[in-house]
């Protein structure tokens, strides 16, 4: 993944620009807004009386007569304090900008409800109509969630927030703890190495690799989940959640999902 | 049947549109074919005029002057106890369960459901108990199981009574 600290923290600057400018140009020499009315708008009538305080600035001075020794020399010569450039370009090049718009630095929407301890209904891919619990946010944009996986065989995976339904009932996961390391880029697929060209014959008959889960996945989902049924069992309702994570969703006849509550 | 439930002053009718939907209401005046004012002091609805079309009788109705004031509506509501005689309607009763229903949430409509199973697992093992035990024809029908429990207590008091 690109750097994910830029999209996990939105810098934010002290001082509150507004987006409308206060005054705008009307064209032909004319302002939307004329010296008073701007005097009015910038309430500058709290200034009246009041006066700047000056601030003193030191002048750095652009040269420097030094002297210099030797005879021939003309005894003192004038030295910029900041060097001149050196060698300047005969061509003027096209700057590159920095690419602004890659997903990684797109700013992330998260619904509101979208909280650690959900439950959430799986509405598309393999698990759809499962229950889950979300973990968290990740910073992609995408929701780390968990079945557990003991429950509903749904493992920890990654969904998108427009593929699910986020329900009213929380579970407290203050005392669960996701490993660090399990993250976006834990996710990610992995490439199969290139350069097995062997025959002609191969290039059509693409195989299809099984997706097997690795021992570190395993064992992470043994950690995670084993905190997750805790919270769960803790639960004063504990015996029905277990069952509700256990039950697939669905709609019957006269249900209208836009009308019902989650 | 004659029409029992008249558009009238002081017949108390039910909002069905809007933010106020649901609420009750006393009919104050008519204010013509289509429209009526309508005020309902203890159920927070302001006197304002209402849509015919929206509105639903009850078959309730207190009685004060035509076009009288918030005033006199509230002591006429009061002193009809409608509140306590709305409540033990079956009208109320089936708006307020229907109101519970579309408050359920998905984790509530999953426990009502299992509920529901539980109940039915109970109910269809006491119906076929008692299937089993009945012929076509409603007479108690005796099971092989009886007889033999039958003959066991018949030896057990036989081999009792001898000792004595």
């Amino acid at each position: 993944m690109a750097p994910q600290v830029k999209a996990q923290k939105p810098v934010k600057s002290g001082k509150k620009k507004s987006k409308t400018p206060l005054n705008t140009y009307l064209g032909g020499g004319l302002m939307r807004y004329s010296k008073t009315q701007m005097y009015k708008r910038r309430a500058q009538y709290r200034l009246k009386g009041t006066k700047r305080p000056i601030i003193k600035t030191t002048k750095t001075p652009v040269s420097v007569t030094k002297t210099i020794g030797g005879n021939k020399n003309g005894k003192e010569r004038v030295v910029f304090t900041k060097k001149p450039k050196a060698n300047f370009p005969t061509k003027t090049f096209v700057k590159k900008r920095a690419a602004k718009g890659t997903f990684s630095a797109h700013k992330r929407y998260i619904r509101r409800n979208m909280k650690p301890g959900r439950v959430l209904i799986l509405l598309a891919g393999r698990h759809q109509g499962k229950r889950v619990v979300l973990l968290k946010v990740l910073p992609s944009g995408l929701l780390l969630v968990t079945g557990p996986f003991g429950l509903n065989s749904c493992p920890l995976r990654r969904v998108s927030q427009r593929y699910v339904i986020g329900c009213s009932t929380r579970l407290d996961l203050a005392t669960v703890n996701v490993p660090e390391h399990i993250n976006d880029e834990y996710f990610r697929r992995i490439k199969a190495s290139k350069g097995k060209k062997q025959g002609e014959g191969d290039i059509f008959a693409a195989k299809k690799e099984k997706f097997v889960p690795s021992e570190q996945r395993k064992a992470d989902q043994k950690t995670v989940d084993e905190q997750v049924l805790k919270v769960i069992k803790a639960n004063p309702e504990g015996k029905f959640v277990r069952k509700y994570l256990q039950s697939m969703f669905s709609l019957t006849s006269s249900q209208y999902p836009h009308r019902m509550k989650f | 049947m004659p029409f029992q439930r008249f558009v009238e002053t002081g017949r108390i009718a039910k909002l069905q549109h809007g933010p106020l939907r649901g609420r009750l209401v006393a009919i104050v005046d008519c204010i013509d074919q289509t429209r009526v004012l309508v005020d309902g002091p203890l159920t927070g609805v302001s006197r304002q005029e209402y849509r015919l079309n929206n509105l639903h009788l009850t078959k309730y109705r207190i009685k004060f002057p035509y076009h009288a004031p918030t005033r006199v509506v509230r002591k006429a509501w009061t002193a009809f106890d409608l509140q306590k005689k709305w409540k033990s309607s079956a009208w109320s009763a089936k708006s307020s369960s229907i109101v519970k229903r579309t408050t359920l949430n998905d984790f509530d409509r999953f426990k009502l459901r299992f509920a529901k199973r539980q109940r039915n697992k109970l109910l269809t093992i006491a119906f076929n108990t008692l299937k089993k035990r009945t012929k076509s024809d409603g007479t108690p029908r005796v099971l092989k199981k009886d007889r033999r429990e039958k003959l066991r207590k018949l030896k057990a008091e036989k081999k009792t009574a001898p000792k004595k």
